[in-house]
């Protein structure tokens, strides 16, 4: 009995000295959760993101406000519960100070009542629904908000004459919110608009593309998931609709800047509106983009790159605010922050927590040789327009 | 709405070349093999690297990614799928949806997660006008082309000593041993020849369809409706279902597009109800 009494206290000295120096380890060092969607049909996000947060780290050091800050990137496949389960793991277990990532909607809508339960601060470097900020008060956002896209250029589309307009959009969350931030916003503008919807698993585009060659818009508005984009204005070309006059429009996901190169000339000549481009001209940006490709070979740096490295320029300047506090403390101190941007000025609203940014109208065109979505225009600081009007 | 007309008829006999694989290894072989679409996800990354890497053009990439998926299935029947042959259907169902997930992980790990493109050469791309049908180059090209492939098949299957002797060995596999038909070899065959369909539909596919590792997760329901609604016992089935399928998923999208992806399920289902055994399906003791 002794016998199995002294075993029994020794492993109990054991876990507390192990408890105890874990605590003392926590206190030297800030563990930011990276939860990302790194395989899987996601893992473009999930790839360029942690690409560019360890370039953050990289070039700013990995010590701030005195600590060792170390980062831990989880795979999340992009299925929603494994986000949440990898989150709780990295709160208790890990004893995280703050989470981020989160690639998608469901993914982050998931984890944000964890994050209000555990009171850590939870920063969205991609998934872009209006309604995500609104489900903690521990959430900031640094990607973008759809709305924030789409209702500028709807405007904008308008104020260039332009009387009709048929939309074509993915039958899931994001697509809907292009569709009613757009319209909306075009319809405001004295716009018509035609919605149609085509099924996210969609293997053939023709009939859409035969209705739109039938009713012969002035411009078709499309928002696809990233990849699929490409093959459908490969369709659009092969048509012969690109000669119709009937001009291609869309968000910025259509003309990814990861995958834009691989397009080929199908891509020239359309124009988008969105919050970043590689070929953005700042000297921010250009430093940003040969850091990101020197790390990275053969790889260029695309929207949600910059969602991740802006997310941990909010986190590595918070915390020296804080001196390494998380919490509400760290949330607090990130909002109302403001900075200059790989992809221009940006801040994030105090109320909201939400990202306030630039809004760029860009085209397709050939530049030394690749293909580049060059800026013409620019909207000057917007905010989400969905949560304007609450 | 001719042009519709044609363009269904291009994805049908692209969905065709596609399923008619599964539906000689399911209907012929008696073998549930749902890793078809690996097969033809993989024709069409030999077609996508052969195009990039070695500089092949189109037209020699399409015999590449046939041969390529023949063979892949001549060695993979060799090692995996024969001892699955005695097994019950659950087992096979079981043992190939593996498959298809490795196939999914392994295309992710070694190209990468995004979309793959192909540049067609210029005579196949655009389209010109026949009468007020708007016809696209590259549909055009496959519908000729697996045309040609479904009566070369139908022929094969119903005219040749092979096909006949492959309909003896799966009618029964012992008595044609006895008759000193090759059985093992036939099969093989035949299932290299399965798998190179696949990947051939594959890279005929990556144009309309697209190509990334999810490929067989994702039009593995294709294939199924178009075998269960043919029916596995002849090629004439398939190719019909396929056809039919093919234009009333694009007549549906184009006419009523709120109805989006249900018209093909609808489809399906009526089409089950009234004839069970597929569209030609021989009658059964």
């Amino acid at each position: 009995m002794t016998n199995r009494r002294t075993v029994l206290s020794g492993m109990l000295g054991l876990a507390l000295a192990a408890s105890v120096s874990g605590a003392a380890l926590a206190q030297d060092a800030v563990k930011i959760g990276l939860i990302l969607p790194m395989t899987g049909p996601f893992a473009s996000t999930g790839r360029q993101i942690a690409a560019a947060a360890n370039l953050y780290i990289q070039e700013k050091g990995a010590t701030v406000a005195g600590k060792k800050v170390e980062l831990i990137v989880k795979d999340d496949t992009g299925t929603a519960d494994v986000t949440r389960r990898i989150a709780q793991e990295l709160i208790v277990n890990d004893k995280v100070t703050a989470i981020a990532g989160f690639g998608l909607t469901p993914l982050a809508l998931a984890t944000a009542p964890l994050a209000t339960q555990a009171k850590t601060p939870m920063v969205v470097m991609a998934a872009a629904t209006a309604i995500i900020t609104e489900r903690s008060p521990f959430v900031v956002r640094t990607s973008q908000v759809v709305p924030q896209i789409g209702a500028p250029f709807g405007t904008w589309i308008a104020k260039q004459g332009t009387k009709r307009v048929i939309t074509i959009v993915s039958d899931f969350g994001p697509g809907h919110d292009v569709e009613n931030s757009f319209s909306e916003a075009f319809k405001a503008g004295g716009g018509q608009v035609e919605n149609i919807r085509v099924p996210l698993q969609n293997p053939d585009f023709s009939p859409f593309l035969q209705r739109v060659a039938d009713a012969k818009p002035e411009a078709l508005l499309v928002f696809v998931p990233s990849g699929v984009g490409a093959q459908f204005m490969k369709q659009f070309v092969e048509r012969g609709l690109d000669k119709s006059g009937i001009k291609l429009i869309g968000t910025g996901d259509l003309t990814d800047d990861d995958i834009l190169n691989g397009m080929g000339d199908v891509a020239l000549g359309v124009i988008t509106a969105q919050h970043y481009s590689a070929s953005h001209d700042s000297p921010e940006n250009k430093a940003f983009v040969e850091g990101f490709k020197k790390a990275n070979p053969g790889m260029r740096p695309n929207f949600m790159a910059v969602g991740g490295y802006d997310g941990m320029h909010a986190l590595y300047e918070g915390l020296k605010k804080t001196k390494g506090e998380g919490g509400e403390a760290l949330v607090t101190a990130m909002k109302g922050m403001s900075w200059t941007s790989p992809r221009g000025p940006i801040s994030i609203d105090p109320e909201t927590r939400d990202i306030i940014q630039n809004v760029y109208i860009r085209k397709v065109e050939r530049v030394n040789g690749e293909l580049w979505n060059q800026e013409f225009e620019t909207i000057p600081n917007v905010k989400d327009p969905t949560k304007a009007k609450k | 709405m001719l042009t519709i007309l044609f363009d269904g008829v291009a994805y049908g006999m692209i969905l065709f070349v596609l399923a008619c694989g599964l539906s000689v290894t399911m209907g012929l072989m008696n073998f549930i093999n749902l890793a078809h679409g690996a097969f033809a996800m993989f024709g069409g990354y030999v077609t996508v690297l052969a195009m990039q890497r070695l500089g092949l053009p189109f037209l020699w990439a399409l015999p590449a990614a046939f041969f390529a998926a023949g063979l892949a299935g001549l060695v993979l029947e060799r090692l995996v799928y024969r001892p699955m042959y005695a097994r019950g259907h659950l087992d096979q169902v079981m043992f190939s949806i593996g498959l298809v997930f490795m196939s999914v992980a392994g295309a992710d790990y070694l190209m990468g997660s995004t979309q793959q493109f192909v540049q067609l050469p210029v005579w196949l791309s655009g389209r010109f006008d026949v009468a007020g049908i708007g016809v696209g180059r590259y549909r055009l090209f496959i519908i000729l082309l697996c045309g040609a492939l479904a009566f070369a098949m139908q022929w094969g299957f119903t005219r040749t000593r092979f096909g006949s002797r492959l309909r003896a060995a799966v009618d029964d596999a012992r008595v044609a041993r006895g008759l000193g038909i090759p059985v093992n070899r036939l099969f093989a065959l035949t299932f290299a020849f399965g798998s190179g369909l696949a990947g051939l539909g594959g890279a005929l596919g990556i144009e309309l369809m697209g190509l990334d590792p999810t490929f067989p997760l994702k039009f593995m329901i294709y294939f199924l409706i178009v075998v269960t609604v043919g029916g596995t016992s002849t090629i004439s089935g398939p190719f019909f279902a396929a056809m039919l399928l093919g234009v009333a998923d694009v007549a549906g999208k184009y006419l009523v597009p709120q109805l989006g992806a249900f018209i093909i399920y609808a489809l399906m289902v009526v089409l089950l109800i009234t004839r069970p055994h597929g569209l030609f399906a021989r009658g059964r003791a």
